[in-house]
């Protein structure tokens, strides 16, 4: 983990440790333990998806206010060639990569908040945010 | 702080003291309350005021206090409010005997602290009152979900009220783990006591299906009554190949032949030998 | 990497995933096992997750792949132990494990062998 609570992202080991640093943050967040492992299987679909089409990315984790409860913000941005039609990629199924498809629309489903900001080119830059509940 | 509002501070102090009995007589006539009630709450008042540093730690206490019991025997939070604000009147009374300009100028600042701590009681008020509806909504929610064992592998959620969706969570998560922890592989989620359900709580009842399959059980959904039925269908949830029984009894029923247990019901038959062949 | 072992047990292998996976030990493991099956002529095949915290898509789909492969090699394949988090997790997001049977813990899990190769053709 570097200074400004970034992880990188340049091979297989290391999703494990995104799974891992994930998780410690989003205890400390107090999410409860589905909320838990909804976020982990998003960060681990985030970083592969990072890992396989941009060869690489990082990923900053922080724990998030807004007043009235706590949550957990992962920002996941790579220098890839970009996601040229975002709808078409957040939609079930559809792969570039032979996988299974579910990786972003999944991982939208899985938090509370998800924004995805890609070009051709310019690499993708994908916010996702989990609030504890209650 | 200014010299002159110092000045103007302690002389209200000095009042507070000198006419102690007289302002809390009067205070007692104006808020209609006991001067036994008030006495504790004032010496606090006095005391914070004489110390430099103005910790209202004591009075805000005796406060909440008095804001309490007064609400326990029904007064409104606007009562006890105004009881607080009556200080000022009885206070006044004193300030205009004195006639000086620093206890003129005193009140003010004496005014000002008062609404603040009038305010504060209708604080206290409202953070009781939003205290109690967190723990009922919470009892509300251990409450009505009560996972039951029907039979050795059979346990049963008989849902009641209405189901909002975060109640639905809660419920089919603790069924899950109930399955995990008592190995069970059948489950009866019974909303006969359920008068309706929207398109959000029936999703959540059927990812709780489809999640218990992952895990190696089944569930059947009894009870659907007519409306909740054509509900489903208008708003075009697909229930697939999951089983649902009109009563708790068939969804029992069913469990069980699903766990290879028969029941034959006792037959009195009565067998006619002919004797004539014999 | 780390390899995850493969137990023997009569003629079922028992797999129990104590390691937080890395892809490569995912496909270490499919073909370990396709191998095992083969050697050991083996009839079931066990998958033991109750220690597993998540399941992306990618392990997801390992269940799938050995299942598909152990049919072909005349084995079932049981995973048993979901936890309820985990399954909640891949309802969610929308991963079907794409008709690999499964039971509650590893003793149902024999059981369910049994019961299928009681129907099964005798071998």
């Amino acid at each position: 983990m570097t200074q400004d609570g970034h992880l990188a992202i340049s091979g297989n080991a290391d999703l494990v440790m995104v799974r891992q640093q994930v998780r410690v943050v989003a205890v400390e967040a107090g999410l409860s333990l589905i909320d838990q492992t909804k976020i982990v299987t998003a960060a681990s679909e985030l970083a592969r998806n990072a890992l396989i089409h941009a060869g690489g990315g990082r990923v900053s984790i922080v724990v998030v206010e807004d007043g009235r409860r706590r949550g957990l913000r992962l920002t996941f941005s790579d220098e890839g060639p970009g996601i040229p039609d975002l709808d078409r990629a957040l939609t079930d199924g559809f792969t570039t990569a032979g996988g299974l498809g579910l990786g972003l629309g999944g991982s939208r489903r899985l938090v509370d908040e998800f924004d995805v900001a890609s070009a051709p080119g310019k690499g993708t830059t994908i916010t996702a945010t989990k609030w504890a509940r209650g | 702080m200014t010299v002159h509002a110092d000045v103007a501070r302690r002389r209200i102090t000095e009042l507070l003291g000198s006419a102690d009995e007289q302002i809390l007589r009067r205070w007692s006539t104006i808020a209609q309350a006991s001067a036994d009630e008030l006495r504790e709450l004032y010496q606090a008042l006095r005391n914070s005021l004489a110390h430099e540093g103005d910790d209202l730690t004591d009075v805000r206490g005796l406060l909440a206090e008095l804001s309490r019991s007064r609400a326990r025997q029904g007064y409104t939070p606007s009562d006890t409010a105004r009881a607080v604000y009556s200080l000022k009147e009885a206070v006044y009374e004193s300030v205009e005997d004195d006639g000086g300009a620093d206890a003129l100028r005193g009140f003010i600042w004496f005014s000002r602290l008062i609404d603040d701590l009038g305010l504060y009681t209708i604080e206290t008020f409202a953070t009781a009152r939003e205290k109690v509806i967190m723990d009922q909504a919470e009892q509300l929610l251990e409450l009505s979900t009560p996972v039951v064992k029907l039979w050795e592998g059979i346990v049963a959620v008989p849902l009641v009220g209405t189901l909002d969706s975060a109640r639905t969570q809660v419920v089919m998560e603790k069924l899950l783990q109930i399955l995990v922890d008592t190995g069970s592989e059948h489950a009866v989620i019974d909303i006969t006591g359920v008068p309706a359900v929207d398109t959000q709580v029936a999703q959540h009842l059927l990812k709780t299906v489809v999640a218990a399959r992952l895990m190696g059980a089944e569930c059947v959904i009894s009870g659907i009554s007519p409306q909740i039925a054509h509900t489903i269908v208008t708003l075009g949830i697909e229930f697939g190949d999951i089983v649902t029984k009109a009563t708790l009894a068939d969804a029992l029923a069913y469990t069980l032949r699903c766990s290879g247990i028969e029941f034959s019901e006792r037959r009195h038959t009565r067998i006619a030998v002919r004797t004539e062949d014999a | 990497m780390e390899r995850v072992p493969i137990l023997k047990l009569g003629d079922i292998l028992i797999i129990s995933i104590q390691i937080d996976l890395d892809d490569q030990s995912v496909l270490a493991l499919q073909e370990d096992l396709a191998d095992r099956v083969v050697s050991a002529g083996a009839r079931g095949v066990i998958i033991d997750i109750s220690a597993v915290e998540i399941i992306d898509s990618f392990i997801g789909r390992m269940f799938a792949t050995i299942a598909g492969m152990c049919r072909m090699l005349d084995a079932e394949t049981v995973v048993v132990g979901m936890r309820p988090a985990v399954a909640i997790t891949l309802v969610e997001l929308g991963l079907s494990l794409g008709g690999v049977r499964t039971a509650l813990n590893l003793e149902k899990g024999v059981a369910l062998l049994d019961h299928l190769g009681d129907r099964g053709t005798p071998r």
